[in-house]
C-alpha cells in the first residue's frame, strides 16, 4: 500500500478547496446516530414469530453485513486516506471509517437483543467458513491492498453501494410484513449512510478520472464492469445460498441489479441491467422508500394524481427556509 | 416549448441528466453570489438535486432557494424535476416537493442519481404535455 505521509499540513476548514467537502461532512454528522437509540427490544415478540429457518437466515445475513462493514471501517478507510486530494477529504474519510465502525457494531446490539450467546457464536463462525461471503471478502480485499488509486475508489463505491444490497433485503422483506420492524429502522439508518459514502468516494473519483487520458480512462471504466461483474457472479451464488429456501432469490436478484445499476451511476457510469431485470417487488421499495412509486403521471387523472391549483403568489417571506 | 434551468454541484450529476434531455438549458451558478444577478428570460423547468440525508430544510441546495427568492424567477417556472436517491427513504427527492409544493407547480418526476435512457424518455414527454397544456 502507499505508505505517503499525508499529513503535511494541519487542516484548515477556514479555507475550503472542494466545497463537497464540506457539505458531506455537514451531512454526515448531522446524520450521526447510534444504535442505542433505537428501541431494538420492541423487536423480541416479533423475532419469536420468525420460525427457526427464517431467524437463522436473519443472523446469517446480519453476520455477512458485519464482514463488510468490519473491512470498510479499517482497510478500506486506511486504503483511501494516502489518495485524499485535500485535508478536508481526509477528515470526511476518517467520519466514514467510524460510522462504519458503528454499522458493524450495530449488528451485534441486534444480535444481543435477539439472540443467545450461543446462535450468535454459530452465525459468526458460518461467516467465517461461507465460501462465497470469503470470497466477496477476498475480491475488495485484494483491491484496497492494490496499488491503483483509481482502482481502490471503484472497488470502495462497489461495496458501499452493491455488496451490501443482498443483506439489506432482507430487514426490508421483514419491514413490508410488519416483522422486526425496529431492526428495520436501524438498517434504514445504515441505508442513509452508505448513499452518501457511495456518492462522496464516486465523486472523488470522478474527479481524478475526469483528468486522465482516454487510454487510461478506457482502462478503469473497463475495470470497474470487469469487477461489478466478477462481483456479481458471487453474490448470485451468495444470494441462492441464503434465500434459495424462503424461495426469495429471484425477488433479491431484481434488488441486486437496481443497486448495481446506482452503484455504476455513483461512478458516474451508465447503468449496465435493463429496467425489466430492476423491477425490485412495489413491498420492497416501498419498506426502503415510501414515495419512490409516486412517479405516476399527473395527466393520466388516475389515482391520486395531481391536481393542477389556481396560481397564487408566493411572498418573499416564503423562501427564507 | 419550455427551457430549462437547473442547478448542479461540482459533482454534475444533474448537468449530465439535463444535457441528456436536449433542451435548452442554462445552469444557475455555483456560487450565490452570483445568482443574485441570474435571471431566467422565459417560462422554464426547474431541475435541481437533493441533498439528501441532512436535515430536511437543508435538502434544497441554497444556490436554488437564493434563485426562487428572486420573484421574477418564480414566476417563470411552470414545472420541477426532482434527483435524489431511494436510500434517503421518506426523504427521497424532497428538494422536489418542497419546492414544487411552494410553486404551487407540478413535481414531473424523481430521477434516481443519474438518470436511465428511460427516465430521460419519461421528462422529456411530461415537460411536452405541459408545455401542450399550457398552449391550449
Amino acid at each position: 500500500m502507499n505508505t505517503k505521509l499525508a499529513i503535511t499540513r494541519p487542516v484548515n476548514w477556514n479555507k475550503i478547496e472542494d466545497a463537497i467537502d464540506l457539505d458531506v461532512w455537514n451531512r454526515l454528522t448531522s446524520n450521526f446516530w447510534l444504535p442505542e437509540k433505537v428501541p431494538l427490544s420492541n423487536d423480541i415478540q416479533s423475532w419469536e414469530t420468525l420460525k427457526p429457518n427464517e431467524q437463522l437466515l436473519t443472523m446469517r445475513v446480519f453476520t455477512g453485513l458485519t464482514l463488510l462493514d468490519t473491512i470498510q471501517g479499517t482497510v478500506g478507510a486506511a486504503a483511501l486516506l494516502p489518495d485524499a486530494i485535500t485535508p478536508h477529504e481526509e477528515a470526511v474519510i476518517t467520519n466514514i471509517a467510524f460510522m462504519e465502525s458503528v454499522h458493524a457494531k450495530s449488528y451485534s446490539s441486534v444480535f444481543s437483543t435477539l439472540c443467545s450467546t450461543d446462535e450468535i457464536e454459530q452465525a459468526f463462525r458460518w461467516s467465517e467458513e461461507n465460501p462465497y461471503l470469503q470470497k466477496k471478502a477476498e475480491i475488495v480485499l485484494g483491491y484496497y491492498r492494490g496499488d491503483d488509486p483509481l482502482k481502490r475508489k471503484v472497488a470502495s463505491t462497489l461495496l458501499e453501494s452493491f455488496l451490501f444490497y443482498s443483506g439489506f433485503y432482507l430487514p426490508m422483506y421483514w419491514s413490508s410484513r410488519a416483522k422486526l420492524t425496529n431492526t428495520a429502522d436501524l438498517i434504514r439508518l445504515i441505508i442513509r449512510d452508505e448513499a452518501i459514502h457511495g456518492y462522496y468516494i464516486g465523486y472523488k473519483f470522478q474527479q481524478t478520472y475526469n483528468q486522465e487520458s482516454q487510454a487510461r480512462k478506457d482502462e478503469i471504466k473497463q475495470y470497474a464492469y470487469d469487477l461489478l461483474l466478477e462481483l456479481y457472479e458471487n453474490e448470485i451464488k451468495y444470494t441462492a445460498d441464503l434465500y434459495d429456501e424462503l424461495g426469495l432469490t429471484s425477488d433479491v436478484k431484481k434488488f441486486l441489479h437496481y443497486n448495481a445499476n446506482k452503484a455504476l451511476m455513483n461512478l458516474g457510469f451508465e447503468a449496465l441491467f435493463p429496467k425489466d431485470d430492476c423491477e425490485v417487488s412495489a413491498a420492497i421499495l416501498s419498506a426502503l422508500s415510501p414515495n419512490a412509486d409516486e412517479n405516476h403521471d399527473f395527466f393520466s387523472g388516475s389515482g391520486s394524481s395531481y391536481v393542477m391549483g389556481k396560481h397564487e403568489s408566493t411572498t418573499d417571506d416564503d423562501w427564507d427556509f | 416549448m419550455f427551457d430549462i434551468v437547473y442547478f448542479s454541484s461540482t459533482s454534475e450529476n444533474t448537468k449530465r441528466f439535463v444535457e441528456k434531455l436536449g433542451i435548452k438549458s442554462t445552469r444557475i451558478p455555483l456560487f450565490a453570489k452570483e445568482v443574485e444577478d441570474f435571471e431566467v428570460e422565459k417560462p422554464s423547468i426547474l431541475v435541481l438535486p437533493t441533498y439528501g440525508g441532512g436535515e430536511d430544510k437543508r435538502a434544497v441546495p441554497k444556490q436554488v432557494i437564493k434563485f426562487l427568492n428572486n420573484p421574477a424567477n418564480r414566476a417563470k417556472i411552470a414545472g420541477v424535476v426532482a434527483l435524489g436517491n431511494t436510500n434517503f427513504g421518506e426523504t427521497y427527492c424532497i428538494a422536489g416537493d418542497i419546492v414544487s409544493e411552494k410553486l404551487n407547480v407540478p413535481l414531473l418526476y424523481r430521477v434516481e442519481i443519474l438518470g436511465t435512457p428511460d427516465d430521460v424518455i419519461e421528462v422529456k414527454e411530461r415537460i411536452q404535455k405541459l408545455w401542450n397544456a399550457r398552449q391550449n
